[in-house]
């Protein structure tokens, strides 16, 4: 209510103010202080004619006439400024002087005429402009343009740049100061909280508000960097959960060790890249739609590749896990040569589709679109996999096949089969998550090695056999790893995690969430 | 690994390292004996990745470890012969500095951290060499066994294991020259590095601390001890059963075995002149092991024969067909294991070569 009822007054008083200048023009021709006064004058006068001719000042454009007249230079010819009619300038135009007092007055003075602009987005701009600048002389001005404006978050920034500009200049009552602390701690962001710093020479109440309210801000902070680095913990740890899901099932569930699973990964992100090119040369209307074609694409993909695999290497070496760590490690380099050899050695250029850039605010933390999809995505995959091993005759057997492989066969399964098919689902869902480690990544041969041992400590971390204590561990890695990274540095957070990791898993052998019974036992 | 074989290995390995000297060193260079000093600084490097092999074997073909981080041990050897020869640079930087190292005036360090004091001394130097790669093999070896982690999640960790020790070594701060390593090393032990006469002593010495290497491991697999590692290797439950405990002894032989690993990589530092973070890379170790498995695992003599084969191939194959070298290393991964088990040694045998399998071969997981 106080807030209202001081708009009110102001607004009273500026047509008031606006009168004072009779020529707001006249002091352009003249010294520098002349011109500054002038410049901010013409700003609140709400003449026509003063933003060309301050945006003119600016660009070095406008000039002086011996009679004092001033003139803006066009592309064509002249044109008065007083006026805006074209005219013929009456003997030699003198450029006006600028120095950087003028200077600072015409970015002033342009930020609050921007502030009646037709387009909402200048607008927002020209009060974040007049907040950063705290100008007092942009106060009328900004009171006009809160009486028009009906855009409630410009009226918002309105108010903000106001009651930093009042705070910033020694007329305002102490009414009006307590009132513009109390809109600058609703604000609650760091520029606030610097604002409210620093602050001079305010009457003792004031100072005690903005003190209280500085500190109310860095608690908001406080909380609102906690949510942002939950957030992009995680958006890691969807990344490493993605990562990991196909592990999670090759390693988990089966028990083989793939060393080329990095590879599957690598091999998703080239059929992006593929499509990609594709679609840019044939239905170039779809592109946006490429992600998502590539998707079953990559798991099409991965997964043959992955069949294949198994049927040529891995089921001759069952039951010798160290054998299978080597022959799938020499695969690995294999896959990778060989996409060297075809693509070359250089990082590829995946494009982001539109819906995916860009970001948004939540209160105190941004949201960025990509980061956002990718959680999205690792959830839907995730789910997904559940859901084919849970409710699909396919799961059921693989199910089968892994709890008891005798009896599974003595049912009638086709166990080598159902081998291959595990295997091809796996090595599927990497596929998969390359498309979305395409995104954020650079689509290069090494793609798959810098994820091969994180998707290992997941798995193993979560405890193997397991896909909730995989998603569980994929995302806790995550967020320890983004808390971490403030207080130690990406790499050695990096290093801190990993260092943990193997005392856990010397504490805890099997993972965070060990499977129970006989089957622990083979 | 009978005892002719290793004499036979012993023979040739010195034999030849003393005839490449010999060839290098008296005769002129353009002569048609003439051995170039680049083969002997190659020959070196063999060596001591057959050092780093026979290290491998041991755990691996004795103790059942397949330790996919033994280049870490391998590294930090070398890193700590690179910190002493940084120190007998001296002034003759290109920042003529007395006291600090080129990389540490470049970071503007003002003191030399605390770590690098010592090292101006070599007998310090090459105890670190042994200290360092021993010690944290006994701190990981001992969580790892004490807990009972086994086989592929063994490897696993030690594969973290070695990937965490890269990334730290690629930091500035760390102290060890970053990204670029130690290098532009100008003295050994007062002898200028460079000269002919160095280097093939250089390759001598590896070549005899090498066979006094497969002697020890041959004296330790062949011991009372060794009958127990076997036992551990082949059924490591029912040897704990049978009163013995097992982890002493596989934290016994893998200390061991990273210190062998550690000296192999004080050797190859001065005679390749660089030690970067990259020897720290997961892919190093891997290699480590697959150029034991060709040569047969568990032989201890087809360690070295596999380390100095497969390195000859890849300097021969990287130079005429790079593109070629990865394809031929991963064939040779994916042969060896599936059709050559007991590697080259396993073929030559008469015999039904197969090693003795890690786990009684069993299903897969159930």
């Amino acid at each position: 209510m106080i807030l209202l009822r001081i708009l009110l007054l102001l607004l009273a008083l500026a047509p008031a103010l606006a009168r004072a200048e009779d020529d707001p023009f006249a002091g352009l021709a003249g010294s520098y202080d002349d011109i500054s006064n002038a410049v901010a004058a013409l700003a609140v006068s709400g003449n026509a004619q003063a933003e060309p001719a301050i945006a003119a000042l600016q660009a070095g454009r406008l000039f002086v006439a011996p009679d004092n007249s001033l003139w803006i230079k066009r592309d064509g010819g002249a044109v008065n400024a007083r006026t805006g009619a074209p005219g013929e300038p009456p003997g030699a135009l003198k450029p006006v002087r600028q120095n950087n007092a003028v200077r600072r007055a015409t970015e002033a003075a342009m930020g609050s005429l921007t502030l009646f602009s037709a387009d909402p987005a200048v607008r927002a701009k020209a009060a974040a402009a007049i907040f950063e600048q705290r100008d007092t002389a942009a106060i009328p001005a900004l009171d006009r343009a809160l009486a028009k404006e009906t855009n409630p978050a410009i009226r918002t920034a309105m108010q903000q740049a106001r009651a930093a500009a009042l705070l910033s200049g020694n007329a305002a009552s102490e009414a009006d100061r307590l009132a513009a602390v109390e809109v600058l701690r609703a604000r609650g962001d760091m520029a606030a909280s610097n604002l409210l710093e620093s602050l001079s020479g305010q009457p003792k109440a004031v100072a005690a508000a903005a003190a209280t309210a500085e500190a109310s801000i860095a608690r908001m902070q406080q909380m609102w960097s906690l949510a942002q680095g939950v957030f992009y913990g995680l958006s890691l740890g969807s990344v490493l959960l993605l990562a990991a899901a196909g592990l999670a099932i090759t390693f988990g569930v089966m028990g083989v060790i793939n060393m080329a699973h990095g590879e599957m990964v690598m091999l998703g992100a080239y059929t992006t890249f593929v499509v990609q090119q594709a679609m840019q040369t044939y239905l170039p209307s779809l592109f946006g739609a490429s992600l998502i074609v590539a998707i079953p694409l990559a798991f099409i993909v991965s997964g043959v590749v992955g069949i294949a695999i198994e049927r040529l290497l891995i089921r001759f070496l069952y039951g010798r896990p160290l054998e299978t760590l080597l022959a799938t490690w020499g695969l690995s380099l294999t896959l990778q040569q060989a996409v060297r050899s075809i693509f070359g050695a250089s990082n590829r250029d995946v494009s982001t589709p539109g819906w995916m850039s860009g970001a948004d605010q939540f209160g105190g933390i941004t949201i960025t679109y990509n980061r956002l999809s990718i959680i999205v995505f690792a959830a839907l995959v995730m789910a997904a996999l559940m859901a084919v091993l849970r409710y699909t005759p396919l799961g059921l057997q693989m199910r089968a096949v892994t709890q008891n492989r005798r009896m599974a066969a003595a049912m009638g399964i086709r166990t080598p089969w159902i081998d291959a098919l595990t295997f091809g689902l796996g090595s599927g869902v990497a596929g998969m998550a390359g498309v979305a480690l395409s995104q954020i990544d650079n689509v290069s041969p090494n793609l798959g090695q810098g994820y091969i041992i994180d998707s290992f400590m997941v798995v193993v971390f979560g405890g193997v056999g397991n896909l909730w204590g995989t998603v569980v561990s994929a995302l806790m890695l995550g967020i320890v790893n983004k808390f971490l990274e403030p207080l130690a540095g990406a790499v050695l957070a990096k290093i801190l995690v990993l260092v943990l990791l193997i005392l856990f898993i010397q504490r805890k052998p099997r993972g965070l969430f060990p499977l129970k019974g006989r089957a622990v036992e083979a | 690994m009978s005892r002719l074989s290793i004499s036979v290995t012993l023979a040739l390995v010195l034999g030849i390292a003393l005839v490449m000297a010999v060839l290098n060193l008296a005769l002129p260079e353009g002569a048609a004996l003439h051995v170039p000093t680049y083969a002997v600084s190659l020959a070196g490097k063999y060596l001591s990745y057959a050092m780093l092999a026979v290290a491998v074997d041991l755990v691996w073909g004795f103790a059942g470890i397949l330790s996919l981080g033994h280049a870490a041990f391998f590294a930090l050897g070398g890193y700590a012969m690179g910190m002493y020869l940084m120190r007998q640079i001296g002034t003759r930087g290109v920042y003529g500095n007395a006291l600090l190292p080129d990389f540490m005036v470049f970071l503007n360090w003002k003191s030399l951290p605390w770590y690098w004091h010592g090292f101006d001394n070599a007998g310090f130097a090459i105890l670190m060499v042994l200290v360092v790669p021993g010690l944290l093999a006994l701190v990981f070896g001992w969580l790892a066994f004490r807990s009972r982690v086994t086989g592929v999640y063994l490897s696993i960790i030690t594969q973290a294991l070695t990937y965490a020790l890269l990334l730290a070594f690629f930091r500035n701060d760390m102290g060890f020259g970053g990204n670029n390593g130690l290098t532009d090393f100008k003295d050994m032990f007062a002898i200028p590095l460079h000269a002919d006469a160095t280097r093939s002593g250089l390759m001598v010495a590896t070549a005899v601390l090498l066979c006094a290497e497969l002697l020890v491991a041959r004296y330790v697999v062949t011991s009372r001890f060794g009958k127990v590692l076997i036992a551990v290797r082949d059924t490591e439950s029912r040897t704990r059963f049978l009163g013995y405990r097992p982890e002493a002894y596989k934290l016994f032989v893998f200390v061991l075995s990273a210190v062998m690993a550690g000296i192999g990589g004080a050797l190859y530092v001065p005679q390749v002149g660089i030690i970067n973070p990259g020897e720290f890379s997961p892919a190093n170790s891997i290699e480590a092991v697959i150029w034991v498995a060709v040569g047969g695992r568990g032989t201890l003599v087809g360690a070295v024969l596999g380390a100095v084969l497969v390195n000859f191939g890849k300097t021969i194959l990287t130079g005429a067909l790079p593109e070629l070298w990865l394809f031929a290393l991963g064939a040779l991964f994916i042969l060896v294991t599936l059709l050559l088990p007991g590697g080259i040694l396993g073929l030559l045998s008469r015999r039904r070569a197969r090693p003795a399998p890690t786990t009684p071969a069993t299903e897969p997981a159930e």
